[in-house]
């Protein structure tokens, strides 16, 4: 038996980002096949444009239209690819400097090995065959055909009058975070899930202040001392505080109005948050008497939600008096 | 200002840790380690400050768990930040510089090996249009150490000599989980990882903790006979744009020039790949005749957000031993050395 | 020895929206960066260190964003700090800000806060399904309206006193043209007819989803000189706990308790309801006003609720609280914390306008985070302190 439970887990949302007038001048130029840059206080051109000026700190306003085409000034060789690079296969990443622009951007390089790759070789934009307004309308730079280099014309840098705010400029642009982990529980934590899963409440107890941790804990939040002594809970306890909740959210597995409570156990020193049903709503009440109620055996894993929810027992209400400390 | 020193360091470093992500059952030893190397308890700590990432955890406010290690009954003075254990003592030595505290101790912790930690690093750039392409900080790097070859900075073989050098310090290291130095000629030999750089020359992916304490005059001289007094701190942080000159760090070089760095003997430098370390040296000024990572640095082990942290205890403890007078210490983060802290810890003031 | 002297000169914020679309993440910090410097007659060249703070990254999907945004911040070439402690970030990190300046160290500090909460989804974001474990909240209300229940039962207070707060900090956003919510004719009766969503708290109890931020100068004595009206800072506190424990006072926490404590012995304020003007609390949830008024010792245990319900805490009364508006009215939730320093700030300058409080020469800046376990706090006076 490993010493800790361990499952993967996937972070993932789709961001919604608005670009603000600068990104979103350079997006739109990327939806339209050019690229822009912003030209600095100090008369650089910069690509992507910089938001704000390096020296004067205002907002750039002072936009250019570049080159597609331009020189390698670095790159490197990435021969494991991570999840969601513009290419799943062995690629090189590289600082390219477009004509007209002054200072390198990043893009990946589309070349079959590293010895296709040298710094100075002179690349091209390989626009996606649909552009949508973001980085990634450039698939990639590719080296420039034999002899294509000469042919090329150096387009003229355009001044900024002729490139005005249009009325569909990129205002804003969704990118996908999708990261995987792999999400491990202490040893404690695994002790109470190993515990459910055979149909059990485990806790410990803190050698310090002797109070019942349920779950145990790797350090006892009023002296930092690890729990210890395992102790069996009892499943039955008393509602010491609870909400109704009658709004949806994501993830919600239960439909509202329900009732989620801190549940002390009996024998417990700190309450388990959990629901409660088999009742109203609106009957629940500080002080209630609950008793755990399982899932069929068959559906049990190393989880809390081994326990469908907590339901009245019939007993009469703990008083306040037994249990106000703990709210 | 007021004579702060380092008085204590633990930490604990590993390839892969099996525990939860806030790593709260390193910390505990760690901090029982602190105990015992200054005689305190915790309620003798006045200010605790930690550095931990949400990303690296995966989820938000992981370090919110991570205070249970110290025992909050009664509640502590506590603050966090999302960086370095570097950045975290910063912000200690400054309550201590207020007047507010005489003692402050900082962790951090980090499990890197919970997700992909080159990739997951990528969602430190500009979100607009850098982290769609997901550039991994191996590729980062590699460029970095690309531009200072072309520019005749520094070569393969330079890179090799760092690595080398490392990995045969480190062996002396209990806690490094990268060790073993052979031969420059060797290590060019083994094969290009992501060209330039070979796989020596990127620091392995770490797990784990450290921990730092501080003390004010005579508190710091109750606890150590030789405290290591940090005469020096200052940090600085440079534009993120790849387009800036990659074979520099204007920010490591402003905070070192902050500094008196004459007469130090040893540098533990915060170098995750080799040829960072040459940069670091030019800008700090470094010459040939200071000892560079005696510990093995960042290429033996190097656990997120408490890497840098960790170059400052172990070059705290060249002050204590005695083995040196006056030592230098630099933590960075970012990437491409975006951000750098610089200090200098003393044996006499 | 002591603190150096530290007092806020500029004060900017952003008008406050559920979503800022017209903005990027540093087009929103400069917002309130340059409305700032502009308050405190300085440029960002002036700035010796910027001081950064914000809630979970996850809310953004930007790890650190402090150093992609260095640049853009003015930060470039500077010390640059990143705080994060939760719900009270805002605060910390102006706490952070002044220790800069109170420490020696710097002269010139600018701190910024910011959450561009429109990006991604709060509920989402605070809650991340994680294995073996079991969602039962529903979001920040439904972790808090059980302790709410219990603050109810405990101090037998009526169950309209949440409205009370609800109508009276939305009726004082109107005042504020930054405010994210401006609910023309809100009344105890409009709130308490409004939905029932985290039983024992309403929709209109609760705080709005914002993208904002809040920008403060904070400088040492000399370059206040400079300024007509210093908001001076004489005491500020962070004190954290644990988010469960065993037998654990959820409803009056004892960090807040011992920081509120020791902020008043370090100001020297002895009966804080008759030395305190006026008090900009972190109130995201109505009933947390009465909640907090006992924490931070101006009324005795289980009588917090009789001041709100007497309308003491209205503008005008004895003790004016959320004159912004409050939390309950914008939540951009890392500035939060910062826009209640900044508006504690506001009144002691006499620069609050429509919300100005008449004659405020000490006021309360509040922020807490977590599960009411992280807090900061701070009092700003229009004179230099003395102690």
């Amino acid at each position: 038996m490993s010493r800790t439970l361990q499952a993967p887990v996937t972070v993932a949302f789709d961001y919604t980002r608005s670009t603000g007038p600068v990104i979103g001048r350079f997006f739109s130029g990327l939806r339209d096949g050019v690229v822009v840059g912003g030209r600095t206080s100090a008369g650089d051109v910069v690509v992507p444009p910089l938001e704000f000026d390096p020296v004067t700190h205002e907002a750039t306003t002072d936009f250019v239209e570049v080159s597609s085409v331009g020189t390698v000034t670095s790159w490197t060789w990435v021969p494991e690819p991570v999840k969601a690079q513009p290419f799943d296969r062995p690629f090189a990443f590289a600082l390219v400097t477009l004509d007209g622009a002054d200072v390198p951007m990043l893009h990946a390089l589309d070349v079959a090995s590293p010895e296709d790759v040298s710094t100075g070789m002179r690349v091209r934009v390989r626009w996606a065959p649909e552009r949508i307004g973001a980085i990634t309308d450039i698939e990639c730079f590719e080296p420039l055909a034999p002899g294509e280099a000469e042919a090329q014309p150096l387009v003229e840098v355009r001044a900024s009058a002729s490139l005005e705010t249009k009325e569909d400029d990129v205002t804003g642009v969704i990118t996908t975070v999708s990261l995987d982990y792999n999400y491990a529980a202490s040893p404690e934590e695994s002790l109470f899930y190993r515990g459910l899963n055979e149909g059990r409440i485990m806790g410990q107890v803190c050698p310090t202040c002797q109070k019942v941790y349920v779950p145990p804990r790797s350090a006892c939040p009023a002296d930092g001392t690890p729990t210890a002594e395992e102790v069996e809970l009892s499943q039955t306890g008393t509602i010491t505080t609870f909400c109704i909740v009658n709004v949806p959210f994501l993830g919600q597995k239960i439909t509202p109005p329900y009732v989620s409570a801190y549940v002390l156990l009996d024998g417990a020193d700190i309450a388990v948050l959990h629901l409660i049903l088999g009742v109203p709503a609106d009957e629940v009440r500080m002080g209630m008497r609950v008793k755990a109620v399982w899932k069929p055996k068959d559906e049990w894993a190393y989880s809390l939600e081994n326990i469908d929810h907590f339901a009245p027992t019939g007993d009469p209400d703990a008083d306040f008096d037994t249990y106000k400390q703990h709210l | 200002m007021r004579d702060v020193a380092v008085v204590g360091f633990a930490q604990r470093q590993m390839p892969q840790f099996d525990g939860s992500p806030t790593c709260v059952e390193l910390l505990v030893p760690v901090f029982k380690e602190l105990y015992e190397q200054t005689g305190w308890t915790r309620k003798d700590v006045g200010f605790w400050c930690s550095g931990s990432s949400d990303y690296l955890a995966g989820r938000s406010f992981s370090f919110v768990q991570a205070v249970d290690a110290i025992g909050v009954i009664p509640p502590v003075n506590e603050s966090h930040v999302e960086m370095d254990l570097a950045w975290a003592m910063y912000e200690a030595w400054i309550k201590i510089q207020t007047g507010e505290v005489d003692t402050a101790l900082v962790y951090a912790f980090g499990k890197s090996s919970a997700g992909v930690l080159r990739r997951t690093l990528a969602l430190q750039l500009e979100p607009y249009t850098m982290t769609p392409l997901w550039p991994d900080t191996v590729s980062l790097a590699g460029l970095q150490a690309r531009a200072g070859i072309d520019a005749g900075l520094w070569d393969e073989r330079a890179m090799a000599e760092v690595a080398n050098r490392s990995l045969t310090d480190a062996e002396k290291n209990e806690y490094a989980i990268r060790k073993g130095g052979s031969s420059v000629e060797e290590l060019l030999a083994r094969p290009m990882y992501a060209d330039p750089l070979r796989k020596h020359d990127c620091s392995p992916v770490t797990d784990g903790v450290a921990a730092i304490v501080l003390a004010a005059g005579d508190k710091a001289r109750e606890v150590r006979e030789r405290p290591a007094w940090l005469t020096g701190i200052a940090h600085n942080v440079d534009p993120m744009g790849m387009g800036r000159d990659l074979t520099r760090s204007p920010s490591a070089q402003r905070a070192g020039a902050a500094l008196d760095l004459d007469g130090v003997e040893v540098a533990e430098l915060h170098a995750p790949f080799s040829h960072q370390e040459l940069i670091l040296r030019r800008e700090l000024g470094l010459g040939d005749d200071v000892a560079i990572n005696p510990s093995g640095g960042a290429l033996a082990s190097n656990p997120m957000f408490s890497g840098g942290g960790i170059r400052v205890g172990e070059a705290a403890k060249k002050i204590w031993s005695g083995e040196a007078d006056k030592v230098l210490a630099h933590a960075t983060s970012g990437p491409a050395l975006q951000q750098n802290l610089v200090c200098t810890l003393e044996g006499t003031l | 020895m002591g603190k150096q002297p530290a007092a806020v000169i500029g004060i900017g914020q952003t008008h406050h929206r559920a979503q800022r679309k017209d903005v990027s993440m540093a087009g929103l910090c400069r917002e309130a960066i340059d409305r700032a410097l502009l308050d405190a007659n300085l440029t960002l060249d002036d700035i010796d260190a910027i001081v950064v703070g914000k809630a979970p990254d996850l809310f953004e999907g930007v790890m650190m964003p402090e150093l992609f945004l260095a640049e853009a911040l003015g930060a470039a070439g500077k010390p640059l700090l990143r705080v994060h402690t939760a719900g009270s970030v805002g605060g910390s990190t102006a706490i952070v800000a002044s220790s800069l300046v109170q420490a020696g160290v710097h002269k010139r500090v600018l701190t910024v806060a910011y959450e561009k909460q429109s990006e991604s989804n709060a509920m989402w974001a605070l809650s991340v399904p994680l294995p073996f474990n079991m969602p039962v909240h529903a979001g920040a209300g439904g972790y808090f309206a059980p302790h709410v229940r219990s603050y109810i039962r405990r101090s037998q207070a009526p169950t309209h006193i949440g409205a009370i707060v609800a109508a009276k900090d939305r009726n004082n956003a109107l005042k504020n043209p930054y405010a994210h919510l401006h609910n023309e004719g809100t009344t105890v009766e409009s709130v308490l007819a409004s939905q029932m969503l985290w039983d024992p708290i309403r929709y209109d109890e609760t705080c709005p989803s914002s993208d904002g931020a809040c920008a403060l100068v904070i400088v040492d004595e000399d370059t206040a000189k400079s300024s007509p009206n210093p908001a001076w800072i004489h005491g500020t506190v962070m004190r954290s706990e644990a988010t469960s424990a065993a037998e654990r006072d959820q409803v009056n926490p004892q960090a807040g308790r011992d920081a509120a404590a020791a902020l008043w012995k370090q100001t020297g304020i002895t009966n804080p309801i008759e030395e305190i003007d006026c008090a900009e609390i972190y109130v995201p949830f109505s009933w947390f006003e009465p909640m907090w008024i006992e924490n931070l010792g101006f009324t005795a245990e289980g009588d917090g609720w009789k001041l709100t319900e007497s309308g003491e805490t209205a503008i005008g009364g004895k003790l004016p609280i959320n004159m912004s508006g409050g939390v309950l009215s914008s939540n951009p939730i890392g500035a939060s914390g910062m826009l209640r320093f900044g508006e504690a700030a506001l009144q002691v300058r006499g620069a609050a306008g429509e919300h100005q409080v008449d004659g405020a020469r000490r006021a309360l800046g509040h922020a807490y985070g977590g599960g009411s376990q992280f807090f900061a706090m701070w009092v700003v006076g229009s004179e230099k302190p003395t102690n």
